[in-house]
């Protein structure tokens, strides 16, 4: 199995250990990433606010890059935002002849052309589709057990394309999680929105949103995400997010490679467990035991 | 933020993005799926549906003084579940597009995109803490950085970002795509 592989930029940042767990995770289990070594920015929320084109041109630019690579496979990509943008390039093409032509006449600018047909996938997609429980359960050699873990899947990892899993109640994470020898936390808002980059621009609808989840995680050990934009909302801001809703809502939240990563007998250095914000105390004598 | 990405914002034209959003609205039924979706909906001052409606009639002023489309955080629910199966969010995204080239748009909003986009155009990829740098000193507000403190202090804590002063009058990466963007913009 092998695919080109678009971190995004927060992975280089804030969600490092996401990038290193996610490689670790692929390493163990035989999968071959592909680096596009002059990768750029997706654009992010912010170019879809600016610029439509440009909106589409900033992730068909990574697109054009591996279609010149001459290699017959999918983008697996680990941030929702990221995908979304990816993913959503080939949607376009596909309906619209006007576009496909001045998205090239822009990419010319660096000698470069996108035809479409390049598949990008979410990280999550290929966990749960291509490599699956079983595949994992056979490398897992330190059970989690006693762990309950709540999946947060977000929303763009979902929505408006997804096509892997149920936009309005994802299931795809709970054999992953139970291969690991882990819990389902039961609960309803595991597609929810976590307030996303309006923690930026609007914090108090932000907190609001989060303080939601965070409430309804109570009783899991851990929430599992699959996004640097879910994870920093939901693990930077639980001091904030307890005074607003006056209660204390500190919990763990780990990327699920992560947790896959820990129960392969992964240690905590490759994992990278020390940049996490929400680690608790709690959690990691739970582990040890 | 620089001239480019400024003007790659005037360059749209305005009416006809408004018509195409308008047109993208015209099957809009009333029945409030939207808003009942909308996990923003609460601290908006016209809900979803009721901008829906303003569109539709062509209430452009009521829509921007409005800070109904500032507070959608894309999550896609209402865009999933609409019966009609109409853009929802991307329509928003036109509206925001939209106030951006009007020069209505929030500023915290608007300089918070054209910071980021500067910072692409540059260097083709963000750094985090130095995007961060670059969007106090275009709010010119001493205040603001205050309510990033507690992030930006644990993330320098983990060694999660360098905290490296940002390098101007360098010639960006993506000069060349962010110019031709503008170029075909302004001509359509
Ligand atoms: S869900 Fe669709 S049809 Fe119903 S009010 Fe909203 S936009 Fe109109
Ligand atoms: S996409 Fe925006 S408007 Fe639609 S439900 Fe989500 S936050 Fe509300």
């Amino acid at each position: 199995m092998k695919y080109f592989y678009y971190s995004g930029c927060s992975l280089e940042g804030t969600a490092l250990e996401y990038d290193i767990s996610t490689r670790a995770v692929m390493q163990a289990l035989g999968v071959e990433l592909i680096e596009l070594d002059d990768w750029t920015c997706c654009g992010a929320s912010a170019a879809e606010a600016v610029s439509e084109l440009l909106s589409m041109v900033l992730p068909a630019r990574n697109l054009a890059l591996a279609a010149r690579m001459d290699q017959d496979c999918d983008f697996v990509i680990p941030c929702s935002a990221c995908y979304l943008n990816l993913r959503k390039v080939d949607e376009h093409l596909d309906r619209d002849e006007g576009l496909r032509e001045k998205i090239n006449a822009v990419l010319q600018e660096e000698e470069l052309s996108y035809k479409g047909g390049i598949k990008s996938r979410h990280l999550l997609d290929v966990l749960a589709t291509d490599i699956g429980a079983e595949m994992i359960k056979a490398k897992v050699n330190r059970k989690l057990s006693g762990l309950r873990i709540a999946p947060y899947y977000g929303c763009q990892a979902l929505r408006p394309y997804g096509g892997y899993d149920d936009p309005e109640e994802p299931r795809c994470m709970e054999p992953l999680i139970e291969a690991l020898g882990a819990e389902v936390h039961p609960w309803p808002m595991g597609a929810k929105c976590c307030g996303a980059g309006l923690m930026t621009t609007k914090k108090e609808i932000a907190l609001e949103l989060t303080g939601e989840l965070l409430k309804a995680a109570k009783g899991a050990d851990c929430i599992a995400t699959v996004c640097p934009m879910c994870q920093m909302n939901l693990d930077s801001y639980q001091k904030k997010v307890s005074q607003v809703k006056g209660e204390d809502l500190r919990i763990s939240v780990l990327y699920l490679p992560q947790l896959i990563g820990m129960a392969f007998g992964l240690n905590a250095e490759a994992l990278k467990l020390d940049l996490n914000m929400a680690y608790t105390d709690s959690l990691r004598t739970k582990l040890k035991n | 933020m620089s001239e480019e990405t400024r003007e790659l914002s005037e360059g749209h034209a305005e009416e006809d993005l408004m018509a195409a959003i308008r047109e993208n609205i015209k099957a809009c039924m009333q029945c409030g799926t939207c808003t009942g979706s909308c996990g923003s909906a609460y601290a908006m001052d016209f809900t979803p549906r009721q901008m829906w409606r303003m569109v539709q009639l062509g209430m452009v002023d009521e829509i921007f003084n409005s800070r109904t489309f500032s507070l959608c955080s894309s999550c896609y629910y209402c865009t999933l579940r609409c019966p009609r199966g109409l853009p929802l969010t991307e329509s928003i995204h036109g509206l925001k597009q939209l106030a951006v080239a009007k020069g209505v748009a929030e500023k915290k909003g608007a300089r918070f995109y054209q910071t980021f986009l500067d910072t692409v155009r540059r260097y083709g990829r963000v750094r985090e803490m130095e995007l961060m740098a670059r969007y106090f000193i275009a709010m010119k507000s001493p205040v603001l950085p205050l309510s990033f403190t507690p992030l930006g202090m644990k993330l320098m804590m983990k060694g999660k970002v360098s905290p490296e002063m940002p390098q101007f009058f360098r010639p960006g990466k993506l000069d060349g795509i962010f110019r031709k963007v503008k170029e075909l913009e302004a001509r359509s």
